[in-house]
């Protein structure tokens, strides 16, 4: 598409041309709207969503992911004997099993990538003031990878769900779900809300800048 | 119509784009960043409407056919989808419970409603229908919370871990909600957000 800045080599934002972008429907509404007066979603007061729910989700979903690998994930009885097992535990069951691609799918996606993204969202939060290794555009890509990512960590839950549901067999062999189950869960949702609650057009404003619309009509 | 209907911000990086019309099946991307700005399918609201019904009603059969059937020890258990959101029913993890509804049939089912709702009037080239506006916010709202994919890989995980223990099979609700998460996929490429929400607004106006 074509930038409405006259110049080829500067792109004019919509912030610097006196508007506010709505994030739902590309409306381009005029500066102190409050509600987009094309699809009718709000818009933040300065035109930018800020960190503080950011923050509060993150440490919410951080906070709720610790007990989800210190307590059991799964309880299963097999004729009276209980074992139970985290989620840790459960990656290493199926190692044993020889299972070793859906041990990696399970590890990926309750371990690595929660923990990625606890890291990714804060790095994103906290470059935004100063230098960065990363480019605009680097950055930009791991958002957009976090946002993506994030609700595949629930894979975890639903087999829980669905082993507690099928493996019901009387005496002979039980699963039931863990307290791990419930707080895992948690910790899945509370950091989508933190990946959804971050603008990412904070990372294209730059560090001077942030919240203010001090320069709307001044470039062309 | 005021000058700023013909500007359209990129909703990522917020550049600023005259709105210009784009030829069928192509996209517009934003000039810094990449992101799609627009899209044009021929069709695309008949489209997204038969496939959004189609998928409500595997969805159906996704909630009322055995999923799996277990055998183990001589003794038999067939588990729907309906069973595993009852499985934390008992004792105080129903929180998980409900949870586990709404994400994988509540919101997936309201959001085909809605998608419904919003373009069965257009593709019959009606005005389109009161409180389409906020039927469309909700889909697009509920859009990463509707989990069916990421359900089907959590059968295929619970298979393996199962199958140490007990024989499974695979029932007719796997079938119909693996065919379901295709049809959305599906239905999603077609969809551009932007040129729906200007359809609609445009519509409304009545010009
Ligand atoms: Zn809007």
């Amino acid at each position: 598409m074509e930038n409405s800045g006259a110049s080829q080599h500067r792109i004019l934002t919509a912030r610097e041309a006196g508007y506010v972008g709505c994030r739902m429907c590309g409306r381009a509404n005029p500066v102190g709207a409050h509600v987009c007066t094309r699809c009718g979603s709000k818009l933040p007061t300065n035109g930018r969503a800020g960190l503080q729910p950011v923050w509060a989700w993150l440490i919410a979903g951080l906070i709720a992911y610790i007990p989800a690998n210190l307590w059991p994930m799964l309880r299963t009885s097999v004729f009276g004997r209980t074992q139970e097992s985290t989620i840790i535990g459960g990656v290493v069951e199926l190692v044993e099993y020889g299972s070793y691609g859906v041990a990696f799918i399970v590890f990926l996606a309750s371990v690595m990538i929660p923990i990625a993204k606890f890291i990714a969202i804060a790095y994103l939060a906290i470059t935004l003031e100063g230098r960065t290794r990363l480019s605009t555009h680097d950055r930009m890509k791991l958002y957009e990878v976090v946002e993506f990512i994030g609700r595949w960590s629930m894979i975890d839950v639903f087999v829980v769900a669905i082993l507690t549901a099928l493996v019901q067999l009387d005496f002979a062999v039980a699963i039931n779900p863990g307290i791990a189950a419930a707080s895992f869960a948690l910790s899945v949702a509370f950091t989508m809300l933190a990946a959804q609650s971050f603008d990412p057009r904070l990372i294209w404003d730059g560090p001077q800048k942030a919240g203010h619309y001090g320069k709307s009509g001044t470039k062309s | 119509m005021d000058s700023s209907s013909s500007l359209i911000v990129c909703p990522e990086c917020d550049a600023l784009h005259y709105d210009q019309d784009i030829p069928a099946d192509s996209i517009g991307r934003c000039m810094r960043c990449g992101t799609v700005l627009a899209a044009q399918h021929a069709g695309a609201m008949t489209r997204i409407t038969m496939l959004a019904l189609a998928a409500l009603v595997l969805m159906v059969a996704a909630i009322f056919f055995p999923f799996l059937d277990l055998r183990s020890h001589g003794l038999e258990h067939r588990a729907s989808i309906l069973d595993a959101i009852l499985a934390f029913s008992r004792g105080p993890m129903i929180m998980l419970s409900i949870a586990v509804a709404v994400l994988i049939v509540a919101l997936p089912v309201l959001r085909l409603l809605a998608l419904v709702y919003v373009f069965a009037p257009m593709a019959l080239g009606w005005h389109p229908a009161r409180h389409a506006k906020a039927a469309f916010r909700f889909a697009e709202q509920v859009k990463p919370w509707s989990m069916a994919e990421i359900f089907i890989i959590g059968v295929a995980v619970a298979l393996v871990k199962v199958a140490g223990i007990a024989k499974v099979e695979i029932g007719p609700a796997f079938w119909a909600l693996a065919a379901l998460v295709l049809i959305t996929v599906l239905k999603d490429t077609f969809m551009c957000r932007f040129t729906v929400w200007k359809t609609l607004a445009r519509r409304n106006t009545g010009s």
